[in-house]
């Protein structure tokens, strides 16, 4: 895993030389899954013999575009990403909203607040119960997907897909149609006569969990299904031929191998939850507050740049630090995964 | 994949668990978009599931909603040049760190990627602080380049994972039988990386066009984009010309991921 630990297929480029392919994926990934390998592998000696009579330009300086194609995008981004998160450090260290002197007075204001301190803890575990939300549901559908023949792969990978490309706000706006008071669920109840009165679904923290859970669950699904394709099934097979059930190859052969996939689908679940601002206020409502529209509020309707630029930063600090962990459990598991 | 049948209950009670609550997941993530296409066909006034009775009335509602024209023509012009802007910048930053090993290709790889994971709406609250203090004011420039930085991570995702699958050898060949790089870049390398560059693109495109948390700041009255016209509406009532819109989205999107999947293998490539 490369970066901050996106998931990328076929990015690992350890050991690879400059101007060798290697396979994407670790040793163990058998040929057939990669079709193309076995071509791949017969045609790079032969083109190395090329490019050493060819002689010249070297090898590395034909396949290797230069860094510097980069540095535009590199640019970019110092003047509109990096610069502006700077100033917003910057900001949250006034002291006051008229922004005339400086101190720490942002940072004290919300560490010291029970509120605020409160709406961080919501927020922190709110994406908690997403993500391990997503993660009970996603993996037995990313274990089916990995087990189930070619048409039906292509439907269920559909289903896993369109969420992701749908509007959120269409999304949660669906919520709200399920959640309501005259909405599908309490249709059913009531209708079944297992309810006298309509409940209160929508504007609960449970709704609000299933809802994001939906809107969230593509990013737990693809990285899974990414590492269950890319275990070996003979693993699964010799397990079984040395006497352990299904329960336990599961626990002791598949999950172990699917660790790396499973902290990718966590890392960008976890973030994705803690700032889906859509979902929150929608489904759920006016009563909870979560660090987004807290930032929102004090930004736009209070106009309190620097307590607002002081939430930001706690908020990006939280994130970072969680990030940080998951990326150092990556490196555990893969190591682990590779072992 | 073929497991002994030692232990029935054991084989029976797993694939009851895994089908279970795969059927779960299954039923969360489609029933949302479906019960949203047929709310939409309602011919009352709110959002009763199941409607009360069928008709067209909503969806000819929108034909008069210029508010709503409005914003989405705004989302539709801020989507294409930020895919624009997003292709140019990207395409060109994924050759230069596609294959290099150095630190720096590593630190601006996590660099370009961070927009995915960081709160977007710090980002957009930066980003309005930072046109302020230099006297930008906020426009569809500033709209676009908000929305490249939170888009651009798409492109480059994909464009490097369809540059880990070019077999270096086709671009030796080529230099070696006399081809520039120019040459080869433009026979070679852009052929065989187009469907990960479109699979992208289309990404970036969709997630500008519902972009929220950048919008949100970046936007006044002139630029009212469409996500945050809805986001609104909702807010005040739960208005079934809402439905109507979504049910023109979700089908537009079916339609596009459709194309999509023709022409550049999305689902391939998003994985």
């Amino acid at each position: 895993m490369s970066g901050i630990g996106i998931p990328r297929r076929g990015a690992s480029r350890d050991g690879a030389g400059e101007g060798h392919y290697r396979r994407p994926g670790s040793q163990r990934v058998p040929l057939t899954l990669f079709p193309l390998c076995g071509k791949r592998e017969f045609t790079a000696p032969l083109g190395k013999v090329m490019a050493s009579t060819a002689a010249s330009p070297p090898v590395a300086t034909v396949t290797a575009y230069e860094l510097k194609l980069a540095w535009p995008l590199g640019a970019f981004f110092l003047l509109f990403f990096l610069a502006p998160l700077l100033l917003l450090l910057f900001i949250s260290f006034y002291a006051d909203t008229a922004m005339t002197h400086f101190g720490l007075t942002q940072y004290a204001k919300f560490l010291l607040d029970p509120f605020s301190l409160k709406v961080l803890g919501a927020t922190l575990w709110l994406g908690v119960e997403v993500t391990a939300l997503c993660l009970l549901l996603g993996f037995p559908l990313a274990y089916i997907y990995c087990r189930v023949s070619g048409w039906a792969q292509g439907v269920l990978i559909l289903i896993v897909l369109l969420p992701l490309l749908t509007s959120v706000v269409v999304r949660t706006f669906a919520w709200i149609v399920i959640l309501g008071r005259q909405g599908i669920i309490n249709t059913l109840l009531l209708d079944l006569g297992l309810i006298d009165s309509p409940l209160r679904l929508l504007y609960t923290e449970g709704g609000m969990v299933v809802a994001l859970a939906q809107v969230q669950m593509p990013l737990m699904v693809l990285p899974l299904i990414t590492a269950l394709t890319r275990i070996d099934p003979n693993l699964a097979d010799a397990s079984s031929a040395l006497g352990a059930g299904y329960w336990r190859t599961f626990f002791k052969v598949t999950l172990p191998l699917t660790l790396p996939g499973i902290i990718a689908g966590c890392l960008l679940t976890y973030a994705a939850a803690l700032s889906a601002f859509i979902t929150q206020t929608l489904v759920g409502g006016g009563q909870m507050l979560f660090m987004p529209m807290y930032l929102y509020q004090q930004a736009s309707t209070l106009n309190n740049w620097p307590f607002a630029a002081a939430i930001s930063f706690i908020f990006l600090i939280a994130v970072l630090a969680v990030i940080t962990i998951f990326n150092m459990l990556g490196k555990i598991s893969q190591g682990y995964a590779n072992a | 994949m073929k497991l002994g049948r030692r232990n029935d209950l054991d084989t029976i009670s797993f694939h009851a668990v895994m089908v279970a609550l795969a059927a779960i997941c299954v039923v969360i993530l489609i029933s949302p978009t479906l019960i949203v296409i047929i709310v939409s066909f309602t011919n009352g006034f709110s959002l009763k599931f199941p409607p009360p009775g069928y008709s067209l009335r909503w969806y000819a509602a929108l034909v008069d909603a210029w508010q709503l024209h409005f914003a989405a023509l705004n989302s539709l012009k801020i989507a294409l040049w930020t895919t624009a802007l997003s292709i140019l910048l990207g395409v060109a930053a994924a050759l230069g760190i596609a294959r290099s090993k150095t630190l720096t290709a590593k630190v601006l790889d996590s660099l370009f990627m961070s927009p995915l994971v960081l709160p977007a709406l710090a980002f957009g609250l930066s980003a309005l602080m930072l046109f302020t203090l230099v006297g930008l004011p906020v426009s569809p420039m500033t709209l676009v380049i908000g929305h490249t930085i939170v888009c651009v991570p798409y492109v480059i995702r994909t464009t490097v994972a369809a540059l880990a699958q070019l077999d270096p050898v086709l671009l030796e060949s080529s230099a070696s039988l006399g081809a520039s790089r120019l040459y080869s870049f433009r026979r070679i390398t852009l052929p065989l990386i187009r469907p990960g560059i479109l699979a992208g693109g289309f990404i970036a495109f969709m997630s500008s066009f519902d972009n929220v948390p950048v919008s949100l700041f970046l936007r006044d009255a002139r630029t009212d984009m469409l996500p945050i016209r809805m986001w609104q509406d909702l807010e005040g009532k739960l208005d079934v010309t809402i439905a109507a819109v979504s049910g023109v989205l979700i089908v537009a999107t079916i339609a596009l991921m459709i194309v999509m999947e023709r022409v550049a293998g999305l689902s391939r490539r998003l994985r």
